[in-house]
């Protein structure tokens, strides 16, 4: 039996209490701290008072990041969202641009972009049950 | 093994007088105090002219995070050191909010700012580099709040940002002006507010976000899941998550040691209105975490208010509640209204005032009014226990200093009593007003021995609340020995730098554990010492810029109000100073007591 193909899902931004946990979690995928290597972000929507926004890959089915890259460098994810080839991009930020939701981060160093590979692990340091992990179904 | 993460040392330098600035590498401090206080420290004795005008341009303030900072949950904590104009001494004041996270993030180790402007200027510091802005136009705007959703929209880093100003209370110099970031969280106590008015630096503006190389990756991902673990399933922080701070005055008030109406009583009759139960319920709005803190302990109330001219116009607006801001502007000006403590918040923040000092000083103002030590004219408004709409009058008067007492009002509660009277109920200690306890005679002491004047130095109230549980109250020698045993504790972790409120969590041993995967090998022993190195390079300052023991006046309204362990006894809280006299010379001469381990 194939594995489950999931992707990550804003359950609802109101119970976001701004903590950073998940981008934190996000980071320490690769085998160092900080904040450079996060995919998720998390802002207030004009003063803390007003909320969260919590800023993350949609997993578009027809992502417009892929669309625009000059390179192929995102190809479509089974289940949405893109997969980067790092050799082939060029660093041009167009993905960046393409996203309405502002969810390509940008890696400074190795100047590419991040992209969510909905792993999960934002959702497993979330404390407040804001993000999941969802089956896609029906999917090609 | 150094630390890893070599950006940490760097240290930003701003010289306001000639609009300079310079990074140094000092990654050797680091190493050898962890950051925080005992970083700040060290760069105050460094930088500080012993005889500098606090607000003066050779005032130095110094900004600094440590070395768990953006590593590890609940190490959220900014420290700020400078020669406080409302004390005259050492000032030592911790925010959290975004500010420790973004200096992190924007590659600093700490912020070193010295001299004056002549025109208002802010800062913005990112990538380790500081741009000087124009903050003429926003000198005397009226609200904090504003200069906060101005700022929000030119600066970069939403999210990864800390927003500090001040508002007009720093600019007009009041003694006791905070300094606000992200509108609720506050670098609060003994004057940074007006140190940075005097600098004419109305905010700074902090932010990044950057790769944290690590000495062990392995080992840190270990470390940092057993601490996330421990900091979201532990019943102290979800107290503080449920309730926030205010989820303790029930049961301060009900065992007598909520101290009302400028501690005439230790009972207030209309707690449970201003309660965390009582406010949770009726006008919490949302609950908020300062960066990097799963717990989310500031809780924020909404007002809602109908407009004089227009039928159903109303403004919602927010304001965070906090136990301190509870007692200092609700049971200490006998305010009951949840209404009208919210609204007095609110306008407190407005003006960028530091709440438990306005609080305290207002009620010493109302008992001396009452009395008749200072007449209507003097007061212009008439103060009265629980009318919250004059005490908002007052906030404004005592930033617009339009007369004599006004302008004294601004310097404190104890300059204040000097002149017009009523000594004995002006309560300060060392010149700064008393937090919100009145459990016993460690409560206090530690207030007068605490070396940045905090609740949190040492926290005696929090011993006294345990001694309650023993049949006997210790003596004052072994009451003093334990003070200051925790307080040498608690500077390790205001260098890390830790939140308090987590300080279950990390003891000793685990520090020990965390700091290895970061590049710092040190033993809990040798933890512990640090902890005395720094505490007695901390009073050293303290001396030198003029601290004395015998200076130290025990406002004569302590005797008089019943707390949970009875009445407190003069002689023996004079013991107890000149018991601490001793122990303190000891410390200063360089003998560092061998360390207990911790249980």
């Amino acid at each position: 039996m194939p594995a489950k193909i999931v992707r990550l899902a804003v359950v609802d931004p109101d119970l976001c209490v701004g903590c950073m946990s998940c981008m934190f979690a996000c980071a320490r995928r690769f085998p160092e701290a900080g904040l450079g290597k996060a995919a998720i972000h998390v802002r207030s929507v004009g003063g803390v008072e007003r909320g969260f926004t919590v800023i993350v890959c949609r997993a578009c089915p027809d992502p417009p990041c892929a669309k625009v890259c000059p390179t192929d460098a995102l190809i479509p994810r089974k289940g949405g969202g893109v997969i980067l080839n790092p050799s082939k991009c060029i660093g041009c930020r167009l993905c960046q641009e393409a996203c309405p939701f502002g969810a390509v981060m940008w890696d400074y160093d190795e100047n590419k972009p991040m992209i969510c590979v909905h792993c999960g692990i934002c959702v497993d340091y979330c404390p407040y049950g804001v993000l999941k992990l969802e089956e896609v179904k029906g999917e090609a | 093994m150094p630390i890893a993460d070599r950006d940490l040392g760097r240290i930003l330098y701003v010289d306001l007088t000639r609009k300079k600035q310079w990074t140094e590498d000092r990654l050797d401090l680091f190493e050898k105090y962890l950051g925080g206080t005992g970083v700040a420290t060290r760069l105050l004795l460094e930088e500080l002219p012993r005889n500098a005008d606090p607000l003066g341009p050779d005032n130095v303030i110094v900004f600094a995070i440590g070395v768990m900072t953006a590593m590890y949950p609940t190490a959220s904590k900014t420290v700020a050191m400078f020669r406080s104009p409302l004390t005259g001494n050492l000032g030592e004041s911790h925010a959290g909010g975004r500010s420790a996270v973004a200096m992190r993030m924007a590659g600093l180790g700490a912020v070193v700012i010295k001299g004056a402007s002549k025109t208002p200027i802010y800062l913005s510091i990112k990538n380790g580099k500081a741009e000087f802005k124009d903050a003429t136009a926003l000198w005397g705007v009226r609200s904090t709040y504003t200069v906060g959703r101005v700022l929000r929209e030119r600066e970069p880093w939403p999210g990864t940002r800390s927003i500090m100003r001040i508002g007009r209370a720093g600019e007009r110099l009041v003694r006791y002006a905070g300094v606000v970031t992200e509108t609720y969280r506050h670098f609060g106590r003994l004057g940074l507010g007006a140190v940075m008015g005097a600098k004419k630096l109305k905010a700074i503006v902090i932010g990044g976000r950057r790769r944290i190389k690590l000495a062990e990756p392995k080992k840190y991902k270990e470390i940092y899941k057993e601490l996330y673990d421990k900091a979201v399933k532990t019943p102290l922080m979800r107290k503080y998550h449920d309730l926030g701070t205010p989820a303790n005055i029930l049961f301060l008030n009900k065992i007598g040691a909520f101290p009302t109406r400028n501690l005439t009583s230790s009972r207030f009759e209309d707690a449970h209105r201003i309660s965390g139960e009582h406010m949770a319920e009726t006008r919490l709005a949302r609950r908020v975490a300062c960066s990097h803190c799963p717990v989310a302990c500031i809780h924020i109330a909404s007002i809602r208010q109908e407009y004089p001219h227009e039928k159903y116009f109303y403004t919602t607006r927010y304001v965070s509640y906090d136990y301190e801001p509870t007692y200092s502007l609700g049971s200490m000006l006998g305010i009951g209204d949840e209404e009208g403590l919210l609204r007095l918040i609110e306008e407190v923040e407005v003006q960028g005032l530091d709440a438990i000092s306005t609080g305290v000083v207002l009620a010493w103002a109302t008992e001396a009014y009452i009395r008749g030590l200072v007449s209507g004219r003097d007061t212009i408004v008439q103060p009265s226990w629980g009318d919250w709409e004059t005490y908002i009058e007052m906030v404004r008067l005592i930033v617009d200093q339009p007369n004599e007492f006004y302008k004294t009002l601004a310097l404190g509660s104890e300059e204040a009593a000097r002149k017009y009277g009523g000594i004995d109920f002006a309560m300060a200690f060392g010149r700064n007003e008393m937090p919100g306890y009145h459990v016993g005679p460690a409560t206090h002491l530690g207030y007068l021995i605490g070396a940045r004047h905090s609740h949190l130095d040492n926290a005696g109230y929090s011993y006294d609340e345990k001694k309650l549980k023993e049949n006997e109250y210790p003596p004052p020698e072994k009451v003093v020995d334990d003070l200051m045993e925790e307080e040498a504790w608690r500077q390790i972790l205001s260098s890390l730098v830790i939140c308090f409120f987590a300080r279950g969590i990390y003891k000793p041993g685990i520090v020990a554990e965390a700091l290895k995967p970061l590049g710092v090998r040190m033993s809990e022993e040798e933890i512990l010492k640090l902890g005395w190195r720094i505490y007695s390079e901390k009073y050293r300052l303290k001396f030198e810029l003029g601290f004395r023991i015998e200076d130290l006046r025990i406002p004569r309204r302590i005797y008089e109000t019943l707390t949970p362990h009875g009445m407190i006894r003069e002689e023996y809280m004079e013991e107890a100073l000149s018991y601490f006299k001793e122990r303190i010379a000891e410390i200063i001469g360089q003998n560092i007591p061998s360390p207990k381990p911790q249980v």
